[in-house]
Order: structure tokens, then sequence, then C-alpha cells
């Protein structure tokens, strides 16, 4: 059919569609995949950039692995724990906050009161910008028990909660957890990750519900009446058939987790106890310090990483097309 | 419940109507829960700004107000670098354009590649859908560098540097590359359920390929489209990275990147940052509630080809 169209175009139609094309796809090629090309090979120079990053591309100073042998080997000790804050964030999201999402997809699926307020509540956070993000849970984290709104109530609870502030162990509990730094501390990424949490459950609920409504009713007729009950039909039924948009919704939040930047960066900065790969390439090459060949690196290894979800989904999709 | 509705209560019925079934209870309450613990940071970030500062410095954020004060949100809209008239308009003047042209140009290559067949119609589309996924990051060191090379000199209306860096064009053209992916893998799954035929007779009647495009194949992708316009508007508006890094001068900044700047500036002053917080979140909170059939739509979409 596709064939029959082809032959119906003239020389110029063909040259229009050439051009519609070719012109996104030389650009997108260029910039894109070029640029991870040119990380590759800026990834084995020792580079340290000029000032304003001005000055030649290439042929600087070959140094072979010596960029790729410092992250590995430690000499850097930024790069693992890099590493160990992506996949605690991938953990975090995979294990916590995307089952959330499925789980209030699922039951706002449902015959529920209130429905459009509920869906609009956890909707909103998803059309907010991750920097805005931080700023709000800025608000919530902070140390100081007048400023930070868990602190505040934590103090409140230990000072001047009837119950509780008498209470031997539980009061003084209170009062000393209300002094905490949440994302000063060592585990500030926690804290963080749980602010992202609030706009992923969101997104998730959001791409799980298209998919429940996309799902045969009558399925789930057959399981009612084969005395199936709800978790039932959900595990053995829904989700099964439900798979291609699991794929999509693992491969969201695996991207996702190797994207996160802007809450860290609008935190501290994307520095220490919160460095992700993504901040270290951007302070090690662009904001602090100018070693390119070096940020180059850690981009590299950041593509090859996030090559695994992307070739996974593309597979995922290829299959889908062929059906 | 189902039977809510129906015609009028018999008696026998009354009891079942009336139990109240602990599931549905505990469902609701998982709920009710659920949506305060989501509501509170935004809350929070209310309270903060409609109070003074001394006010919740003495008396704590978790206390009953002393004061109500607009300053917060008078004192963000004028003084904070760069002000919020000036942020609004960096962001509109690169976000209305980034949206148009994206939607133009991924809506031909979808149409391109998905009504007109030719061996490299997966290919293509792979290669924008995953360069739409890698992190931004992973290029950014390259494409920092080509922003800051005079490959040519752009002339003064679109740059005042001759460059792409520190320009609002700049801005607009990395959004155009990057959206790309996803409108076109969008819009060429929605295009694919359309039928051909009508396209093959325009054809057979002598219409060209551009004008099938815009006369036959955008209008019967209205929905589609109007649901990317929203998603890709949030998007574009949401942007901080590149914002950031490939606008120098800070009083060019979009929105989110200026929150950077004022978060540097009055990192003491919480009253002020949450009003800076909620001033910049006003437009996306505004276009999804007024829009969000098609946000959730555009979304959905994407994840589900139509």
């Amino acid at each position: 059919m596709g064939r029959q169209r082809w032959h119906l175009l003239t020389g110029r139609d063909k040259l229009v569609l050439a051009v519609m094309v070719g012109i996104p796809l030389a650009i997108d090629i260029a910039l894109v995949w070029g640029s991870l090309v040119v990380d590759f090979l800026w990834s084995f120079t020792d580079w340290q950039g000029s000032g304003d990053m001005t000055g030649g591309g290439l042929g600087h100073r070959f140094v072979g692995l010596m960029n790729y042998t410092q992250l590995f080997d430690g000499t850097y000790p930024f790069f693992w724990s890099a590493v160990v804050h992506n996949l605690f964030w991938l953990g975090f999201l995979m294990f916590v906050a995307t089952p959330l999402g499925i789980l209030l997809a699922v039951i706002l699926d449902g015959q529920l009161k209130g429905m459009a307020f509920y869906r609009t509540v956890f909707y909103l956070p998803v059309v907010l910008s991750l920097a805005l993000i931080g700023i709000i849970w800025q608000l919530q984290y902070a140390p100081d028990w007048n400023r930070g709104f868990i602190n505040g109530v934590l103090h409140f609870a230990g000072y001047d909660v009837p119950g509780i502030k008498d209470l031997p162990l539980v009061g003084q509990w209170f009062r000393d957890v209300s002094k905490t730094d949440w994302v000063g501390g060592d585990l500030a990424i926690i804290p963080t990750v749980i602010a992202a949490s609030w706009r992923h459950v969101g997104y998730i609920c959001i791409l799980y519900l298209a998919g429940l409504k996309s799902f045969d009713p009558v399925l789930r007729e057959a399981a009612a009446i084969d005395g199936a009950n709800a978790r039932q039909t959900f595990f053995r039924v829904v989700f099964p058939v439900m798979k291609p948009i699991n794929i999509v919704i693992i491969v969201i939040t695996m991207i996702e987790a190797l994207r996160a930047f802007d809450l860290v960066y609008i935190t501290n900065y994307g520095r220490s106890p919160m460095e992700l790969l993504s901040t270290l390439i951007t302070n090690n090459a662009i904001s602090e310090s100018t070693r390119i060949g070096f940020g180059s690196a850690i981009a590299v290894v950041l593509a090859v990483v996030s090559l695994v979800p992307i070739v996974g989904f593309l597979i995922a999709t290829m299959r889908e097309e062929k059906q | 419940m189902s039977v809510a509705g129906t015609a009028a209560p018999r008696p026998a019925m009354k009891p079942k109507r009336r139990r109240i079934k602990p599931r549905r209870v505990a469902l609701y309450a998982f709920l009710i829960t659920l949506t305060f613990v989501w509501l509170v940071p935004l809350f929070v970030a209310v309270y903060e700004a409609v109070r003074t500062n001394a006010d919740v410095t003495k008396n704590g954020i978790f206390s009953l107000p002393q004061s109500f004060t607009l300053d917060n949100f008078i004192k963000a809209w004028g003084q904070t670098t760069p002000t919020f008239p000036q942020g609004y308009f960096n962001t509109l003047v690169v976000t209305i354009p980034a949206v148009i042209i994206v939607l133009l140009v991924g809506s031909m290559v979808a149409y391109a590649i998905s009504k007109y067949s030719w061996r490299l119609n997966l290919v293509v589309l792979m290669l924008f859908t995953a360069g739409n996924l890698l992190p931004q990051q992973a290029i950014i060191l390259p494409m920092f560098r080509f922003f800051l090379t005079p490959l040519f000199h752009i002339p003064e209306p679109l740059s005042d540097n001759g460059l792409l860096y520190d320009q609002y064009l700049g801005i607009i053209f990395t959004h155009v590359l990057f959206q790309m992916g996803f409108v076109i893998f969008v819009l060429s799954n929605y295009m694919k359920t359309l039928g051909n035929e009508v396209i093959e007779a325009a054809l057979m009647d002598g219409a060209g390929v551009l004008r099938i495009w815009g006369a036959i194949v955008m209008p019967l992708c209205k929905p589609a489209v109007a649901a990317m316009a929203a998603l890709e508007f949030t998007f574009i508006y949401n942007d901080f990275f590149w914002g950031l890094l490939l606008m120098k001068t800070q009083d060019r900044r979009p929105i989110t990147a200026a929150l950077n700047t004022i978060n540097g500036q009055y990192y003491t002053d919480y009253n002020l940052l949450a009003a800076a917080a909620l001033l910049a979140a006003v437009p996306t909170i505004l276009v999804f509630l007024a829009l969000q059939r098609y946000f959730v739509s555009g979304l959905s979409l994407g994840s589900t080809k139509g």
C-alpha cells in the first residue's frame, strides 16, 4: 500500500519529503549523536579547556585511558559515590515511587467519589519543574525548627504536645530529631529522592491509567466470573496484558534516574553529598572547573549506561511494530 | 453501588445499600491520607509566602499566623535577578517559538515517515526517539562548545554576539532539537492510525505532499497536536538545565533557571523564596488546570500509542 503511494509521488514531492526529513535528521545526527562521538574522543585527552571553552576542540594531549582509570580506581572519589546515588535514586523510584504510582492508577481507575479531585491533586506536581520542586521541598526540609516544616512539626510535638513531650524517651526523640539537617547530612540523597517522587508518582499514575483505560473490560469481567478477587485480577490478568506499558514505565523510571539533575542542582549545586553523574559532568567541565577531557569521560559512562534502557525500549517498540 | 440511579429503591434493597464495606472505607482513608500528604508541600509554600519573615522566625512555620502580607510577592516580583516580568518574558520568548517550531517540524517528519514508505523509516524514528531519551548532561559538553563556536556569524536581531551561546535563539534551537524526538514518536504513531485513502485520492488528484500535510493530515491530527502543544509548553517552560548552562546573562535566563539565582540571592529569606516559587509555578498550574485533559492525553499518547 505504501509502495503504491510512493509511485504516485512526483519528483518534486520526493524532494520535498527528503528535505522534510533530511534537514532535521542531519541536525539531530550531527548534534546529538555527533556530540556522543566528540565526548568519546575528548575523553581520551587531558584537555583543560580555557576559561570560556574557546580554542581548539581536538588535538589535545592524548592520555589514553587515564581519565577512565582515575574514575574507576577511586582516585576521584566522587565518581563511585555518584554511582551509588544514581543507583539509590533508581532503586527508590523503581521500588517505591513507581509501584505507588501504579497502585494509585489502579485505585483511580475504579468508581470512586471525587475522582477528578484526587487526579488533579496527584497530577499537579507533574507540571511543576523539578527546580521549583527543589525550592518547595527546601521549605519542608530546612534545618531550623522555625523554618523547616518537618522540623517544625517535630519540634511542636516534642515541646508542646502534652501527651508526647512528657514521655521520657519519645519526647526527647522528637526534640532531637527536630534538629536534623535533612538535606545537609551524608544521607541527603534520601530526602531529595523523596521530593523527586512527589512528581514521579503522579507521572507514572497518568501513564498507567492511560494503559488501564485501553484495557479490554471483557477480560476483567471474565476474571470476575471465574471468581477472581481484585488482587488476583490485577496480578494475573491486567498486569500481564499491560506488558507494553510496563516496559514504557520501567524505561521512563530508569531514564528519570539517570537524568536527575535539576533537583540536586538547585539544592546544593550537585556537590557532595548529593553528587550524581549528571552534576559531576557539568561541575567538572563547565561550572567549577574546565577539565573537559575528564568531564567527557563521565559523560561517556552516563551515555553508555543510558543506552541500556534506551535500546531496551527501542527493541520493545520494534517488536510491537512488527506485530 | 452500581444500583444507584436506577428505579426507586425497594425496601428489600435498603439494608444492602446502607452496608458500609470496610474495604471501601480503607480505600478512601488511603486516598484521603495520600491526598493530604501530597498537598502539604504546596500549602506550606503558600502559608510561608503570605506571612512575614519576622512572624515565621519568631513563631515557626508550624504555628497559627500572626501576620498576613503580600509583600513577599511584591518583593519577589520586582527585586529579584531577573525580575519576574523579565523572567516571564525570557521564558515566553523561548517557549512560544520553540513549541510552534517543534510542532511544525515534528509533524512534518512524522507525516513523511508514517505516510510514505521507505526503507529507513524505522531507523529514522529510532534515531530521533533515542536522541530524545538520552540524558541531556551526556552531551552538554560538545553542545556547549558548539554554541561557542563561530561557525557562521548569526546576524543582529537573532543574536547580539553572533553566536548561539547566551542567546534566546540558542535555547529555542536546543529545545526544538531535543523535543523533536518525542513529538515525532507520538505524532507518527497517531498518524499511522489514520486511513490512507484520502491521501491517495489527493495524490491522484495531483496535490503535492506539503499541501496534503497542511490540508488533510494536520486537521485530522488536531487532538494529538493540541495535546502535544499543552505538553510541550509545560516541558519547555519547565526547562532548567539548558537555560542555566547555555544562557550566561542572568537577566536573560528563563524563570526556572532564574529561581536558581534567586535561591542564591535570598537563601535566608524563605518567605520570599516561597513567593518566588509560587509565582514561577502559576503559569504551568493555570495551563494544567485549563488543559488538564490535553495534558493527560498527551502523556497517554506517548505511552500507549493512540
